[in-house]
């Protein structure tokens, strides 16, 4: 992972940079399949390896593959290099890897996992916590993901296919508004 | 006061090295579209330290089955999910500006938009 | 040519594995968020092997964006039919006679109406960059 973070640092070309997180986006998920996370490994390969990708070069098309090559200036490495240090000095009162008695553990979790077969019935705690315990959090998620989806529309909006539908929008730049309004009536 | 940094702590090191890389790309880079990827990188690498820290040792993925006793802690999963796939969605939104933005001033480097506002 | 048969071929399966994804989260891994991602994944495809044009004629992006607020709108009817029968908002309980059973309904129910706004808004999203030119 980091030697693709490097690389990622380095390129120029556009296409090999989003090339690159995707790629990253995959070796993201393999970990979560060692941790235990499938659900989520499966989300992140779906999502960072394929569908964040395919937007990414859809935005390149539209825009430019190449970036403008200049000097780096040195004072932001200082700064991220001290910010580093500061944080890791900040984990050194974090509980160890994997070490079952952290405090992340104590509390909510096994309340799930313990009552969770009685009380859902479902054999995956993920699906359940998700849905059911926390169903409000994932009700204000989606609700985001709806919102993205209409703010898209507004700055986008979905071009028409004039051969299919002759319709009533004719300047393009009437047309994003159309598709915002439509979108609230 | 002595600091002690102990090998069980590697994994925060490694996240902080990969947030890092992905905060001194959005710092340097006047690229739109590279900034973005580096928030992305940043993002993963949340995802990863909430993930290592719901990881048990010995523990399975927490999917209840008969004789299996240590499960992973399921909150940080849940938490990761939705991160994920609403993190997706305000990429998307990003990329939207970064469109109207090279529509709109020809370019998507940041100096170069930057000069030309302050010629206006 | 290659691209076209073996795309004819996968998204069918591609569109199955999705919806097993949706309804087989409860037991395995999966759930709303992915099966919506998966799907939206194998309308994405057949917009790149057979041109957007053609996509938009098999998911009218009207539709889709229909679909985009009924996902959340059954998400949030759910909650408040769990207020109606006298529990909680998105309170399972009372959807059925037993309340494992409820949770169960509950829970399909809420899932699907994630996985319709995911599905609905990747494929807008991809409508719309995609559609958009230079």
């Amino acid at each position: 992972m980091a030697v693709t973070v490097l690389a990622i640092i380095r390129l120029h070309n556009l296409v090999a940079v989003v090339m690159l997180s995707g790629f990253y986006s995959l070796l993201a998920a393999t970990l979560f399949v060692v941790l235990d996370a499938v659900d989520v490994a499966f989300t992140e390969a779906a999502v960072g390896a394929g569908i964040s990708t395919i937007l990414m070069l859809g935005t390149l098309a539209l825009t430019t593959q190449h970036e403008k090559v200049r000097a780096l200036p040195r004072f932001p490495l200082i700064l991220v290099a001290l910010t580093g240090v500061a944080l890791i000095y900040g984990t050194a009162d974090m509980p160890d890897f994997g070490d079952p008695e952290s405090p992340i553990h104590e509390h909510v979790a096994p309340r799930y996992i313990e009552r969770s077969a009685e009380e859902i019935g479902l054999p995956n705690i993920v699906t359940s916590v998700l849905a059911s315990y926390r169903g409000y959090d994932t009700l204000g998620e989606v609700t985001v993901i709806f919102t993205a989806g209409i703010g898209i529309l507004t700055l986008l909006g979905v071009r028409r296919w004039r051969s299919r539908k002759p319709g009533p929008d004719t300047a393009t730049g009437d047309e994003d508004r159309n598709a915002a309004g439509g979108d609230r009536a | 006061m002595t600091i002690e940094i102990h090998p069980g702590l590697y994994n925060y090191a490694i996240v902080v090295m990969l947030m890092m890389a992905g905060l001194y790309i959005v710092i340097t880079r006047g690229n739109l579209v590279k900034k973005i990827v580096g928030l992305n990188v940043f993002q993963a690498s949340v995802f990863v330290l909430y993930i290592t820290m719901g990881k048990i040792v010995g523990g399975t993925a927490p999917i209840l089955e008969a004789g299996i006793e240590v499960y992973s802690n399921p909150l940080p999963h849940v938490l990761i999910l939705t991160a994920i796939v609403v993190g997706v969605a305000t990429t998307a939104l990003g990329l939207a500006l970064v469109v109207r933005i090279r529509e709109a001033y020809g370019t998507i480097e940041e100096d170069e938009i930057q000069r030309q506002d302050e010629a206006l | 040519m290659v691209l076209r048969v073996l795309g004819k071929m996968m998204i069918p399966f591609i569109m199955l594995f999705a919806l097993y994804v949706q309804f087989h989260g409860d037991y395995g891994p999966g759930g709303g968020f992915q099966a919506g991602v998966i799907f939206a994944a194998a309308i994405i495809l057949y917009g790149l092997i057979f041109g957007i044009h053609n996509a938009m004629r098999v998911v009218p992006p009207d539709v889709v964006r229909v679909l985009i607020a009924a996902g959340v709108l059954l998400y949030a009817s759910t909650g408040v039919a769990g207020l109606i029968l006298g529990a909680n908002f998105l309170d399972y309980d009372v959807l059925a006679k037993d309340p494992i059973e409820g949770q169960h309904i509950g829970i399909l129910l809420i899932e699907f109406g994630v996985g319709t706004t995911v599905a609905a808004v990747m494929i807008t999203i991809y409508f719309a960059f995609a559609g958009r030119q230079r």
